[in-house]
């Protein structure tokens, strides 16, 4: 196999890794428009590092960060009207990020590569960058499972009995924007919410405890990964629509088996 | 009942934009005491509970718990998304502090759910999901025990059952207990302190002085025999909206504030 496929694994594997073990919560805590307003973001983030000519990570892992806390604003102010106001901020950066790089004449920009992603053309950069984060993801998801479960579960008993919520949530939701960054590259910010959803919905049906669904969601993930890559690669599809096609045949095909009596 | 002051509410008062939901609450709770607060849908019940929790902070007036109490709460009824895959036995010990099995087991025990541990929680029924959270209000040997409507979606078989077992784990564990409840003829008789809220407090009393009133008696017998108190008052008030869900008597009672 040629080297470019080895490297796509290599940073696709990172990318699942962290997508199922926060996409767990992103289900629980109905926050897929979370995921969306985000992802949709991080466009944004492009734009701004390709206008500044400073890297576009920092961009991105910044306009990131800045929704993901502003969203925290919001998610503790109901009377803002939360979901109409996502939408907005999702939706606008998405659209204001488009324009933006059309204004730029002296960068070739391809649109579709950030839309849909280009996980073929990583770089050995990308594969350390993408697996450095990975690291600090499921470290920090492993500190903060049980409160995060806890909250999850009902965030004014969590309160109570002591779970520092507001600061519990925004680490979760700055992990969520570190993850976009990276992920990017692999779907394209209009599918990157697509791998948090659809490999965590598929493991529900064979988990019987919190842990073992976002572990499934990973192996899920992984197996959308080497589906989507061989279908690519063998029928010349683009490898970020063909991964999430594959998750959600995965999840279709899940749902037809029909379920063991227990 | 102790001496020894659990928590106290003094003067609060909060409002969302124009909409007045508490005015000048006070209140105290005490060990092994039950203080059950009543009143109608939107008095403002659950909002003094979460203001004495810490969970909302008032406009107005002061809360004060006393250092280091340990509380246990049983938040309104509420649903775990299904697709959350998490046991009885998960649920009840998800506290910040880690508990053994042997701990979590006396738990359930004690509420009489040991045979629901490996259950997911979703498939319980009203009464039996009630026992749960009770279950977990109980992990950390609270010394105040807060529960916002524990009667809510259990049969009527069930209900007085689940008031003598929070009574019954009273003595044994010596808590406070700050309750809402609406189901007052059942809590009645083990209820210390009534309440009656609507955004402010129409009128307090001890059940047991008024179980005692000779208009009491007079109209509904001596109930106390059966186990069973109801509370009955005047209001030397009305409400353009909304009265208090205690039926009124045709004629005396007492005096209010």
């Amino acid at each position: 196999m040629d080297d470019f496929v080895w490297r796509a694994l290599l940073a696709g594997l990172a990318v699942v890794l962290m997508s199922g073990v926060l996409g767990v919560f992103l289900l629980w805590r109905r926050m897929a428009y979370f995921g969306d307003t985000l992802s949709h973001s991080a466009l944004l983030g492009v734009a701004l590092g390709l206008m500044t000519g400073m890297n576009t990570n920092l961009w991105v892992m910044l306009v990131c960060a800045l929704v993901a806390l502003l969203m925290l604003y919001v998610q503790h102010n109901p009377a803002l009207g939360s979901d109409t106001l996502l939408g907005i901020i999702g939706h606008s950066a998405l659209a204001l990020g488009t324009v933006a790089l059309t204004f730029l004449p002296n960068v070739r920009v391809d649109l579709m590569v950030y839309l849909f992603g280009d996980i073929l053309a990583v770089t050995p950069l990308d594969i350390g960058l993408t697996w450095a984060l990975a690291v600090v993801v499921v470290a920090v998801m492993v500190w903060l499972w049980r409160p995060l479960l806890a909250l999850t579960v009902h965030a004014e008993l969590a309160k109570v009995e002591g779970v520092r919520v507001w600061w519990v949530s925004a680490a979760y939701m700055l992990l969520i924007a570190l993850m976009v960054t990276v992920a990017m590259k692999v779907v394209g910010v209009l599918l990157l919410t697509a791998l948090l959803i659809i490999p965590a919905a598929t493991a529900r049906r064979f988990a019987r405890t919190p842990e073992q669904m976002a572990l499934l969601a990973v192996v899920v993930g992984a197996l959308a990964l080497l589906g989507g890559m061989g279908m690519s690669l063998q029928l010349d599809t683009p490898t970020g629509p063909s991964i999430v096609v594959m998750a959600s045949t995965l999840f279709i095909v899940t749902h037809l088996i029909p379920r063991s009596v227990s | 009942m102790s001496t020894t002051l659990l928590a106290k509410l003094e003067h609060i008062g909060l409002s969302f934009g124009q909409r007045v939901i508490l005015h000048d609450v006070s209140l105290e709770v005490y060990p092994e005491s039950v203080v059950t607060l009543i009143g109608p849908n939107g008095a403002g019940k659950s909002t003094l509970l979460k203001v004495l929790l810490g969970l909302q902070k008032p406009a107005q007036g002061k809360v004060w718990q006393m250092p280091g109490l340990r509380v246990g709460y049983v938040p309104q009824r509420f649903q775990i998304d299904p697709l959350l895959p998490l046991t009885v036995e998960r649920f009840i010990g998800l506290t910040p502090v880690r508990s053994s099995v042997a701990v979590v087991q006396q738990c359930a025990e004690d509420v009489g759910v040991q045979h629901l541990l490996a259950q997911p929680v979703q498939s319980l029924s009203g009464g039996e999901w009630q026992r749960v959270l009770l279950a977990r209000a109980l992990l950390n040997k609270p010394q105040l025990l807060v529960l916002d409507e524990p009667g809510q979606g259990v049969d009527v078989s069930g209900l007085s059952e689940l008031y003598q077992l929070i009574n019954r784990l009273k003595q044994s564990h010596g808590y406070g207990v700050l309750m809402v409840s609406h189901d007052l003829h059942l809590v009645m008789a083990s209820t210390d302190q009534v309440l009656c809220l609507n955004r402010h407090i129409c009128c307090s009393g001890q059940p047991e002085a008024v179980s005692r009133h000779p208009e009491y008696l007079r109209l509904f017998g001596d109930s106390r025999t059966a186990g069973l108190a109801v509370y009955t008052h005047h209001h030397d008030h009305q409400h353009d909206m909304h009265g208090c869900v205690v039926p009124l008597p045709a004629s005396g009672g007492h005096k209010h504030g």
